[in-house]
């Protein structure tokens, strides 16, 4: 047996060639992707064990419906949209970067990764906007001592409960201390003028508004939405956060031609691999968190 | 266009076309409108045009089944242009198909799970016979009821 036929510094796989014909690194990021796959998968599916355990869950189209520079206006998956469709055109753009890798056109594959890179931290711009907005947004709902409180969105706070009408809205309101009340008729009115109200005409304020359907308050839901919102959109967005620094090294080492010298652009390939797969991961936590 | 490289000198012929790019805007209008789609049914949902939610359950429960066949038609546009899993070997592709299959048992295992949870609460640990006949006692169930 001879190994004198094997050239100098190979590092073939034992068969000689790729049983896959797909390179070993190659391989590997599909294995880790796929490893990904199921990390995602099993939040997501505990997510789904959660919510299908509970009578009332929280409606996406209610708790998502706030956009930029809209103010209290309600705009239903509007913002949860226009980040969607921002990871799919810098899904685009990576492919295309890839493909401009394939053709050896290294301005194209610069042109590209830079198009992805903005993408990715658009979206990430998107995502502090929404959690700050989740975070510091007073919702009212059923407090333990029967009134009720402002509560914002949070791991610990779900403000997303069942709608409460009628005589419970009546006798909630009725329990509520007078701040809660003016916070409430503020969060209506912002430039509502309280001075020199009395308590009662607080109250009857906000009954007229609460029976109108302008003030909603709620029972609060179960506090488990936060954490699964916050834990399964939060380990996504670090996803996509490491995305955007491999693909931010990928533009350095492509302006500075090491993928020329190499002779092929696959370690693109390899990160659009990555890329690609923040995108599909969203697709389900889109379709989980916000749609079904 | 150019010379295919081939990456590594493990692989004895590039499965990769050098092709336009026709293909992938293609994908990318496919995934803009299926996602379209997607939100109108969503938006749906919230303004009840399947009707009264309590009574047409059977309804909502297949929007939402569409919806989701509809996410899994991204997924396999996602991985089988974009990531190119499409134009590999076929015994590549189902090293990693295969894998997957695993999420099904999953899925339904533990939805299942779930389910048997929320009658248990409901019916008292089957107690109660007929859940809809009892209001959730409020202590254990505080907010969670519709």
């Amino acid at each position: 047996m001879s190994t004198t036929a094997i050239p100098k510094g190979m590092k073939w796989w034992n068969g000689g060639r790729s049983p896959f014909n797909v390179s070993y690194g190659k391989v590997m990021m599909w294995y880790f992707l796929m490893s990904d796959a199921f990390t995602f998968g099993a939040f997501l599916i505990s997510y789904g064990t959660i919510r299908f355990s509970v009578n009332h869950w929280a409606d996406a189209n209610a708790v998502f419906n706030a956009f930029p520079f809209f103010g209290h206006q309600n705009l239903p998956l509007a913002f949860v949209s226009l980040m969607t469709f921002i990871l799919i055109a810098s899904s685009v753009t990576m492919v295309l970067a890839v493909h401009a890798g394939h053709n050896m056109n290294r301005k194209g594959v610069e042109k590209y990764m830079i198009l992805t890179i903005i993408g990715g931290l658009m979206f990430l711009g998107c995502q502090a906007w929404e959690w700050t907005h989740l975070l510091t947004g007073e919702h009212f709902a059923l407090a333990a001592n029967g009134g009720l409180e402002g509560l914002n969105t949070s791991v610990i706070h779900n403000p997303w409960g069942a709608h409460l009408e009628g005589t419970a809205l009546a006798d909630a309101l009725s329990k509520t201390p007078p701040d809660v009340l003016k916070s409430m008729l503020l969060s209506h009115e912002p430039h509502a003028v309280l001075t020199g109200l009395t308590n009662d005409q607080l109250l009857e304020q906000v009954k007229e508004a609460a029976v109108a359907g302008h003030i909603h308050a709620t029972h609060p839901g179960p506090i488990a939405f936060g954490g699964y919102f916050f834990g399964i959109t939060g380990f996504h967005g670090f996803h996509v956060f490491s995305g955007v620094i491999i693909n931010i090294v990928m533009y350095i080492k492509t302006k500075l031609g090491h993928f020329d010298q190499r002779g092929h652009y696959e370690m693109i390939e390899k990160a659009g691999l990555y890329w690609h797969f923040v995108d599909l991961v969203w697709v389900f936590v889109f379709l989980c968190f916000y749609l079904v | 266009m150019s010379e295919q490289v081939l990456a590594s000198p493990e692989i004895t012929y590039a499965a990769h076309s050098s092709g336009g790019t026709k293909r992938l805007w293609q994908v990318f209008w496919l995934l803009s409108v299926v996602t379209i789609i997607e939100l109108v049914m969503g938006f749906g949902l919230a303004k009840e045009w399947y009707g009264d939610k309590e009574k047409n359950h059977t309804l909502i429960l297949f929007v939402k089944g569409v919806i989701c066949i509809l996410s899994l038609a991204k997924a396999y546009y996602i991985v089988g242009v974009f990531m190119h899993l499409g134009g590999e070997l076929k015994i590549f592709r189902l090293t990693i198909v295969v894998t997957l299959v695993l999420f099904v048992w999953f899925i339904i295992a533990f939805l299942a799970d779930g389910n048997s949870w929320k009658n248990m609460r409901n019916t008292r640990g089957g107690s109660i016979k007929d859940p809809t006949e009892q209001t959730v006692p409020a202590a254990t169930e505080k907010g969670a009821k519709e």
